[in-house]
């Protein structure tokens, strides 16, 4: 592999980050968009360019495609145990590679109109660019400590951009919420990976990830409170994972961060950064699958099926469109957990890993484009909420199409490239555990009706009167919309079971045609009820609300998910523990310095008469000295 | 060397200045005798440094080269102390050491 243009992949974000964020004053607006998409549509090319090659020209030897690892050490623990920072390219770095690319640089060019005028428009594009180096050096990351580091940068980057409107309190309390839910994850995984390099004296992936190596063998019978070490390093790993991917119960912050710019929730909050969870769960997944025969795979099995369940309810019933798209997210990031969980090792196997790999990367183009058509309509109709929107048709008829195509995508509609992704998902979850299928078809129907119901919701339901007709947005942001609608009709013909998988061997995937007739029926009836309720403007809706009742309204808030974790986090930990605490420190710890200071204080006030100011006295004192000195000195002497 | 006058009665008349200056230094309240004060001590170790050069190293000279380089600092800081006094008495309209020790604040 050509190791030096793929270095260059990461590095030249960082370089348009750092240009754009030391020079920010000092260039022109228009000057820093065209850099930033500049800069990244090299990245991208180089991207494709490293696709090409390690697919294509390098190819598979002994039937496997190869790992390539390029390192360095970069910081020694013990003669045996050391950080490294390097790159290692291998099926699924190489997808996420495109994936970030893609959605990155579509995300910057509709961010030159969507931003346009913006005060930190500048600043926006720096952020921008530094998230994408932090993503890029996550995905190419050789070990634990790397992917960390870079999984730290991205939180950054993340907390930086939700709190871009930084004067408008709800955004900063917004990006302090996910910075520090995230961060308790962290706690988890750094946990995880300490436990893991004490005991396996590496942190490197290919080390670990060997089914036949020291790893897995020696230490998986090693057990603590029954079960093996490695099975609590996984499943703390997988905490920091599931704080990352918005996963039940560390899901609250992921709604809030909707208070971000639009073109951020489509690259941040929707394609990449909330997939890093499923990826880290993917790269360590020989670990997950042959340590203990998979338990902590089971239970990243039941955690996807849960959250993709609870999100896909609190959906239907967000009347804000960023909210219904983040908890989609929340949603179809679940479905690709519990793909993984439901997934074996070798061979057709591992369906549900390719399944998860190949949904991400669908995923990542329409939910995109949905949160970029979102944007282009809030930006013409100046307004999140549902209520302010309807018959939008007739004004936007690209957003329309585009969002349109987006969402038969994510409804599982053929031949869009979510029918193909959803449908290995529910084969291999068919084929390993019946409930989580039966969930998985369920959610399949939520999702296509809560997807329709915003869909008709926006651009046909009421007609509602304008006080500034709406238009379509310029070609800069319809020319992202149109080329992810492009992805998404085509993305599901990808061969993809021949490129990722589980054991890097490839097979053949078949459309599982009777498993695949019953998920696009429940997407079609999902659909249909939409129509019902939202094509026209009717009662039926609220007649369904008063029908349920208080469930609705439980639903509506969320399930009081938010106020559980306030009443824990004020009203015990904060007024129980870190109060008392708080108390404590005040009176005792620093009580005690400060009475130091005190005291000190008073006795340099005793002894300042002692000093007159007067020079006589000084020089009385010098003299009383010597003679004093000298009358000791001469006593010894002569004695 | 002088004839019929030792060593010993040299120092004493220098010891004896020494110790006027500093009993002049450390009483006296008027800046200007306390300058004066300072010159005796300065001239008792001038004498000193060239009696014991002329009574016990005659073939040499450093005592008395160090005597020369005394009397020409003293002139320096006598002048220096001088134009403090003088600005001083500008400013305050005195020159006793007691209406000075706010200096020390």
């Amino acid at each position: 592999m050509n190791f030096s243009s793929i270095i260059l992949i990461p590095l030249i974000p960082l370089a348009v980050f750092l240009l754009l964020g030391i020079f920010n004053k000092k260039i022109k607006p228009l000057a820093s968009g065209y850099i930033g998409v500049a800069g990244l549509l090299v990245s991208t090319l180089l991207s494709i360019n490293t696709a090409y090659h390690y697919f294509f020209v390098y190819g598979k030897s002994d039937g496997v495609y190869q790992t390539f690892v390029e390192k360095t050490v970069w910081m020694n623990f013990t003669d045996t145990l050391a950080i490294d920072m390097g790159v290692q390219i291998d099926p699924i770095s190489v997808m996420m590679l495109i994936v970030v690319s893609i959605v990155s640089l579509m995300v910057q060019i509709y961010s030159r109109g969507y931003m346009k005028g913006d005060d930190g428009y500048t600043k926006f594009f720096a952020f921008l660019a530094l998230f994408s180096f932090s993503m890029y050096g996550l995905v190419l990351a050789t070990n634990l400590f790397q992917i960390y580091i870079f999984w730290e940068l991205v939180g950054v980057s993340s907390y930086l951009l939700i709190g871009y409107y930084y004067t408008k309190p709800s955004a900063v309390s917004a990006a302090k919420k996910a910075f520090i839910v995230t961060r308790f994850a962290d706690l988890g995984f750094l946990i995880g990976i300490l436990i893991m390099g004490y005991y396996t004296g590496t942190y490197d992936f290919e080390t670990l990830n060997n089914p036949e190596g020291s790893a897995i063998l020696n230490w998986a019978s090693t057990s603590f409170m029954g079960l093996s070490v490695l099975t609590w390093a996984l499943i703390l790993i997988f905490i920091g994972g599931a704080g990352k991917s918005a996963m039940f119960p560390l899901h609250i912050w992921l709604p809030d961060a909707m208070e971000g710019p639009t073109p951020v929730s489509a690259l941040i909050h929707a394609a990449t950064m909330v997939v890093a969870g499923i990826f880290l769960v993917a790269r360590l997944f020989p670990m997950f699958y042959f340590v203990e025969e998979g338990f902590a795979l089971n239970i990243v099995a039941y955690v996807g099926a849960f959250s993709s369940l609870f999100a896909a309810i609190i959906a239907i019933t967000q009347t804000d469109i960023k909210r219904v798209l983040a908890f989609s997210t929340m949603s179809q990031l679940g479905y690709m957990m519990l793909a993984l969980g439901v997934s074996g090792y070798e061979g057709h196997e591992g369906l549900g890993y390719m399944a998860s790999m190949f949904h991400l990367f669908t995923h990542a183009m329409f939910k995109a484009l949905l949160f970029l058509c979102a944007g282009s309509v809030i930006h013409a109709v100046h307004s999140n909420y549902l209520k302010d929107m309807g018959g939008l048709r007739k004004y936007m008829p690209i957003t329309n199409i585009t969002f349109l195509i987006a969402a038969l995508a994510i409804a599982g509609v053929p031949p869009f490239a979510g029918f193909f992704s959803k449908d290995e998902i529910l084969v291999a979850a068919f084929e390993h555990n019946k409930l989580i299928y039966f969930i998985g078809i369920f959610v399949a129907g939520l999702t296509a009706f809560y997807m329709f119901r915003i869909y008709f919701g926006i651009f046909w339901g009421k007609d509602t009167k304008y006080e500034q007709k709406p238009h379509e947005s310029p070609l800069s942001m319809t020319f992202p919309l149109l080329f992810l609608a492009l992805l998404s009709i085509i993305g599901g013909f990808i061969p993809f079971s021949e490129f990722v998988t589980a054991d890097k061997a490839g097979f053949e995937a078949h459309i599982n045609y009777p498993l695949a007739a019953v998920a696009v029926g429940v997407g079609l009836i999902g659909i249909a009820l939409a129509w019902v309720f939202y094509k026209k403007e009717n009662d039926l809706a609220d007649k369904m609300v008063n029908f349920f009742g208080p469930l609705y309204q439980w639903t509506y808030d969320k399930f009081y998910f938010d106020e559980i974790y306030l009443f824990i986090t004020k009203k015990i930990l904060f007024n129980r523990v870190s109060a008392p605490i708080a108390k404590f420190d005040r009176k005792y710890v620093d009580g005690t310095m400060v009475g130091i200071g005190n005291k000190t204080v008073l006795a340099s006030e005793k002894i300042k008469g002692m000093q007159s100011g007067k020079v006589q006295d000084y020089a009385f004192a010098f003299v009383a000295g010597v003679v004093i000195i000298a009358l000791v000195f001469i006593y010894l002497w002569t004695s | 060397m002088i004839p019929g006058i030792s060593i010993y009665e040299i120092l004493t008349v220098t010891s004896i200045l020494f110790f006027i200056g500093l009993y002049g230094f450390i009483t006296r309240k008027n800046l200007i005798s306390i300058l004066i004060s300072i010159e005796l001590i300065l001239n008792a170790s001038v004498i000193n440094f060239v009696v014991i050069n002329k009574y016990l190293y005659p073939d040499m000279l450093q005592g008395v080269v160090f005597s020369l380089f005394i009397i020409a600092v003293a002139a320096a800081e006598t002048a220096l102390a001088v134009s403090i006094i003088i600005g001083l008495y500008r400013q305050i309209s005195s020159v006793e050491v007691k209406e000075i020790e706010t200096m020390k604040h």
